[in-house]
């Protein structure tokens, strides 16, 4: 098992750099710069401040110069917020996003697993219905919209929760949490049922309940283990959506986390801030696949002699 | 050589598919959540190419004397929006446009994932592990984002930027798909006889291997269709997609977000229109993919 965790953790730093590399190279290639319009320099200060931030340098020195600096743990510093790292803005704003993020992600675990099995056990019948039902309707309402007419029901007519803003108590949490989690609840909801109803069939389960165990046992103990495994795989992509989806969430309800500055940094030509962002979430992203491949890796020991 | 085709495609199951054919057809047209599905979507398109025609009102005409006024309140069905645009013209204009990106996204992701798919699945071996490498290397990274990126700093507001952004996010699982389907297709007989007869590999990619993907590949390019209205839209949220005057149902979704609290119809209208459009895209996806493969 530590053998095949090292190997998977291993694979991760060569992805890692080729999405620095790509993006570096990538982000470079696009029109404009950080000090043309809209906020155009006269030309003698706009050389001045390329010299600063060593812009005026070939782009392979820049490229190396970088690289030195990220193995030293330094993004660098914003460019179209003065006098700041991009390290401090990640700072001000992930524990807004990481909050916000593990959050969602726990309730959609907490709540679509249950509805998942309930629905596989009672195939056919009203919780099932229910289930695919909630399932279809969150994947037809995207974040952009049931964000908007939750904090207008919720928040601005009947004044149960906050609108918009950021405070650490259920007040301001509940909504952005509902809005980010609704479409993950319906995916993973999906994900169980349909794995449970498959290992049903399984000849072991047959024989589980042949020897006379009690129904209990036999969902708990036999089913839900191999039933979990396509949840636990699928984690990656569920955290790269959760990431994404927090993008429209900060925005809907205005929480100061790092989601706007993906666009933000991109419309400025702020490139350090846009690499740093890229960095942060394909690491996150990474990160989370990785885990989802260790877990898978504890859950069954197969995968992990392949 | 032809009569060494005309044999294999005698073998090939997509030529024999004439009563499976109609069987799907039986087994969809039964299905309530098909007809729901297929409801929907045909009022939404009928509305969307027809309506704009029989309105008054253009997408971007003004009308100064009824600025903002609420739904059902005299000429303007729906309302309309701060420059007294006709709402329910802009959401019809919104929804062709949405329709129209979300179908051509999907034309490109289907193109290039059947392709690279099935390319990497009849090729196997070593070209299979490269090309799957590099499809999983996307797959763990967070593409969605990076194309945000690359969409914002190469063109605010260019379509042509916006659609092939839109399309290249679709490909990737299409590829997996076809090529899960395209291996196991390459240890048919019918494709050795089509080797042994001496066809090219192009060749029999092309006639042999596409022709018996088509079942998988329709389901998920049906169920590709609301992704990329759904991925549209959010970047029109964003302010990345469609610019004014013109309209997508996610920028008219923004626009509505940002006055709910003094004009709540201007979200409540296209958000319903979305949502309804989705569902039944995903609802036709969904018992379609139910009929061609009861298992799932």
């Amino acid at each position: 098992m530590i053998a095949y965790a090292l190997r998977r953790a291993a694979a991760v730093v060569p992805i890692l750099f080729l999405i620095v590399t790509a993006s570096f190279f990538a982000i470079r290639l696009a029109p404009g710069g950080p000090f043309e319009a809209p906020q155009a320099l006269p030309p003698a200060v706009r050389a001045n401040m390329e010299a600063v931030y060593g812009l005026d340098r070939p782009l392979a020195a820049q490229y190396v110069n970088y690289l030195g600096g990220l193995l030293h743990g330094r993004l660098g510093p914003s460019l179209s917020v003065r006098d700041v790292q991009v390290s401090e803005l990640i700072a001000q704003g992930l524990p807004v996003s990481a909050t916000l993020g593990l959050a969602s992600l726990l309730v959609a675990l907490l709540a679509g697993i249950p509805l998942g099995i309930a629905a596989a056990l009672r195939r056919g019948r009203a919780v099932d219905h229910l289930a695919t039902g909630v399932a279809v309707l969150a994947l037809a309402l995207p974040g952009f919209v049931v964000g908007p007419a939750l904090a207008l029901g919720f928040g601005v007519h009947l004044h149960w929760f906050a609108a918009g803003g950021w405070e650490l108590d259920a007040r301001h949490l509940v909504l952005p949490v509902a809005t980010l989690a609704l479409p993950t609840i319906a995916y993973v909801a999906r994900l169980t049922r349909g794995s449970l109803l498959e290992v049903l069939r399984a000849d072991y389960i047959r024989t589980a309940r042949a020897k006379g165990l009690r129904e209990r046992q036999v969902i708990l103990r036999h089913a839900l283990r191999p039933a979990l495994l396509p949840v636990v795989s699928f984690l990656g992509p569920v955290v790269a959506a959760v990431l994404t989806g927090s993008l429209v969430v900060e925005s809907v309800f205005g929480l100061p986390g790092t989601g706007r500055y993906l666009v933000e940094g991109a419309i400025d030509r702020d490139y350090p801030l846009v690499m740093g962002m890229v960095i942060l979430y394909g690491a996150l992203t990474l990160g989370a696949n990785l885990a989802a491949d260790l877990l898978h890796g504890w859950l069954d020991p197969r995968v992990r002699h392949d | 050589m032809i009569e060494a085709d005309a044999l294999v495609s005698a073998a090939s199951p997509a030529r024999s598919g004439g009563p499976a054919e109609s069987r799907l057809w039986a087994r969809l047209r039964h299905r309530r959540s098909a007809q729901l599905g297929a409801g929907i979507l045909l009022a939404i398109l009928l509305a969307a190419v027809l309506g704009p025609l029989a309105s008054r009102y253009g997408y971007d005409q003004l009308d100064w004397h009824h600025i903002a006024i609420p739904p059902f309140s005299g000429e303007h069905w729906l309302g309309t929006d701060r420059l007294g645009r006709d709402l329910a013209v802009r959401m019809l204009y919104g929804a062709r446009l949405s329709l129209a990106i979300g179908l051509t996204a999907t034309c490109v992701s289907v193109v290039i994932g059947v392709a690279w798919g099935a390319a990497a699945g009849f090729a196997g071996g070593r070209t299979d592990a490269v090309m799957m490498r590099i499809v999983d290397g996307l797959n763990s990274l967070p593409y969605l984002l990076l194309v945000i990126a690359l969409t914002t700093l190469f063109g605010r507001g260019n379509p042509y930027v916006l659609f092939a952004g839109i399309g290249a996010v679709g490909w990737i699982t299409m590829a997996r798909i076809v090529r899960g389907q395209a291996l196991s297709l390459a240890r048919r007989t019918f494709i050795e006889a089509a080797v042994a007869s001496g066809a090219s590999a192009p060749r029999i990619v092309a006639r042999h291997i596409v022709p018996n993907l088509a079942g998988p590949v329709i389901i998920y390019a049906a169920l590709t269709v609301p992704q990329m209205i759904l991925f549209e839209s959010f970047l029109s949220f964003l302010g990345l997609g469609i610019q004014e005057p013109l309209a997508s149902l996610g920028s008219l979704i923004r626009d509505g977000a940002a006055q709910m609290g003094s004009a709540p119809w201007l979200l409540a209208g296209p958000a319903s229109l979305l949502a309804l459009l989705l569902l039944g895209l995903n609802l036709l996806g969904d018992a379609l993919r139910d009929a061609l493969d009861p298992r799932g």
